[in-house]
């Protein structure tokens, strides 16, 4: 018999590596700022660029115009799709209707409706929000439909035996047991919104981290596109986060494999 | 004999369901014929795809019959009601509940304050010995447990009826023996009107007052057995000459059915 071996890094703590990653990933862009000093700000420059516009206020003014933006569109969105999802789980005929609808927008990249709603609604903020509004709704009506479709039936019968009505078995049997779903939904619109709104500030406007890119770039500014990039980065990991505390505090009750 | 010179309490006629499915047409259920008497345990066994199923719910009021009509308490039966339970083999407990909110799901449907329901629940709970578990969520029991929790919450809205459908037909054996001897037990206590099916011919005899074999699809009775063994059964009943006798007996003829199937 053969001992099995305990590999040496299982006991290093997790805080640890996440130094060690972050530790590795400054050193790349080190060694990227120091070979391509043109495209890769180095840090020091990035954070300077940081410190300067957090201080004016100016980022803060950005970050907040596209996060609004992007929480805006995504909370129409998210408040549409449920009743949607329900409606096409629960009514075939319109489900045969406007499931193909959604399948063939929802293989369209934004970027390529933006001009037609810019047409429809003018460059301000309506159109943004409705760009982010289309693609964040599209992703979760299709996950939020799978959920409530595969609810499993033997919870509604056992309800029914216990005397549910119709709107019972909604409020006590559908919702809760497509709670997961719906969080998942949420995930998956919330990072589809953020890429979304790459695409509605292409466009124009004067705020937002997307503008702020872009003028930064027109200006050959590095530091302040890197900055950009790394501010919507930290935005994203954040919602990701607020998903995730929310998916432990609703659906802790979900049957998981134990690692 | 057992059960017979109570009242009738659930009254099958003529009972036929079809399906249609993609295949074309499915008869699971051809004409069943039977009926229940009041407070009597009555075990149904039959090949896998005899129908059993469709008639515990076609009774529950979960499915319409295609042909023919159930009564229960001389009235017929158009869908689910409080008169009617059942436990369902995959446990179906809803598994963002813990287990007192499960036992309390029917209770507080039915208009009971939280007070109440919780009270009745409890009892129930405390009945299966799970008094150590309230506020557990499923996934946190064994499946012993859950079925457990299913029953409660079935007996917890005082259904006269109860209707089964494989409860045990997922657990150990041990586990199995324990909470027929449970289910017997509740049952002398309580007086319902069960309805069990089951693929285990032992454990139909030792439950039941009378056994109905099922032809193979399209499902039909084949015989009714009275199990003619006095309560309290215990394990060494199923020693005695006369359970054996009465195991043979429907083991061969459930048998010739499962033949018939593979054939
Ligand atoms: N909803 C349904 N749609 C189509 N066919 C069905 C449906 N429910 C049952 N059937 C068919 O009816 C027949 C009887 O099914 P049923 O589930 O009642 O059998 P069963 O006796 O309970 O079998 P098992 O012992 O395997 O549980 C089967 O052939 C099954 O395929
Ligand atoms: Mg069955």
């Amino acid at each position: 018999m053969k001992e099995k071996k305990v590999p040496i890094w299982s006991k290093v703590p997790s805080w640890a590596w996440a130094l060690i990653s972050l530790a590795l990933a400054i050193a790349l862009w080190l060694a990227a700022s120091g070979t391509w000093p043109a495209v890769f700000a180095s840090p020091e420059k990035v954070l300077n660029a940081f410190i300067e516009r957090a201080q004016s206020g100016l980022l803060w003014e950005h970050v907040w115009a596209s996060v609004s933006r992007v929480l805006t569109g995504f909370g129409i969105a998210f408040v549409v799709s449920i009743p949607v999802a329900f409606l096409m789980a629960w009514y075939d005929p319109f489900r045969h209707v406007v499931e193909p609808w959604i399948q063939f927008i929802r293989n369209i990249p934004p970027l390529a409706y933006v001009f037609l709603i810019i047409a429809a609604l003018g460059i301000g903020q309506t159109s943004k929000i409705t760009v982010i509004f289309i693609a964040a709704f599209l992703v979760m009506v299709i996950t939020i439909y799978q959920g409530v479709k595969g609810v499993d039936v033997t919870l509604i019968k056992a309800a029914r035996v216990l005397g549910a009505t119709q709107k019972d078995i909604f409020f006590k049997v559908t919702i809760p047991a497509s709670t997961p779903f719906i969080l998942v939904a949420a995930r998956l619109g919330l990072s589809t919104s953020l890429t979304t709104l790459m695409a509605s500030e292409i466009v124009g406007g004067d705020k937002g981290i997307g503008m702020m890119i872009q003028q930064a770039s027109g200006y050959y500014q590095m530091d302040v596109v890197l900055l950009g990039i790394i501010m919507l980065g930290i935005i994203g990991i954040c919602f990701e986060k607020i998903v995730r505390f929310l998916e432990r505090r609703f659906t802790g009750w979900q049957e998981t494999i134990q690692q | 004999m057992a059960g017979n010179d109570s009242a009738v309490k659930v009254h099958i006629e003529n009972v036929v369901k079809k399906f249609n499915t993609r295949k074309g047409e499915v008869v699971a259920l051809n004409g069943a014929n039977f009926d229940i008497h009041e407070n009597e345990f009555v075990c149904v066994v039959g090949p896998s795809g005899c129908g059993k199923s469709t008639l515990l719910n076609i009774i529950g009021g979960l499915e319409e019959p295609t042909e023919g009509r159930v009564l229960v308490d001389g009235q017929e039966v158009t869908g689910p009601g409080p008169d009617r339970g059942i436990v369902f083999q995959q446990y179906a407990l809803f598994p963002w509940l813990t287990v007192l909110e499960n036992v309390k799901f029917g209770l507080k449907l039915q208009g009971k304050s939280d007070k109440e329901a919780e009270e009745i629940a409890l009892k129930y709970i405390k009945l299966v010995e799970l008094q150590d578990f309230v506020q557990s969520y499923p996934k946190e029991l064994s499946g012993g447990m859950k079925q457990r929790v299913a029953i409660a919450r079935a007996y917890a809205v005082n259904p006269k009826v109860l209707l089964m459908d494989e409860p045990f037909g997922a657990l150990d054996a041990q586990t199995r023996t324990q909470l027929q001897s449970e289910l017997l037990e509740t049952w002398e206590k309580e007086q319902k009107t069960c309805f069990f099916i089951t693929h285990d011919v032992e454990e139909a005899i030792i439950l039941a007052q009378r056994v109905i074999i099922m032809y193979a699809r399209p499902g039909r009775v084949k015989e009714i057995v009275d199990i003619d063994i006095p309560y309290p059964r215990t394990q060494e009943t199923k020693m005695t000459p006369r359970f054996l006798e009465l195991k043979n007996h429907i083991w061969s003829q459930v048998y010739q059915e499962y033949l018939s199937v593979r054939k």
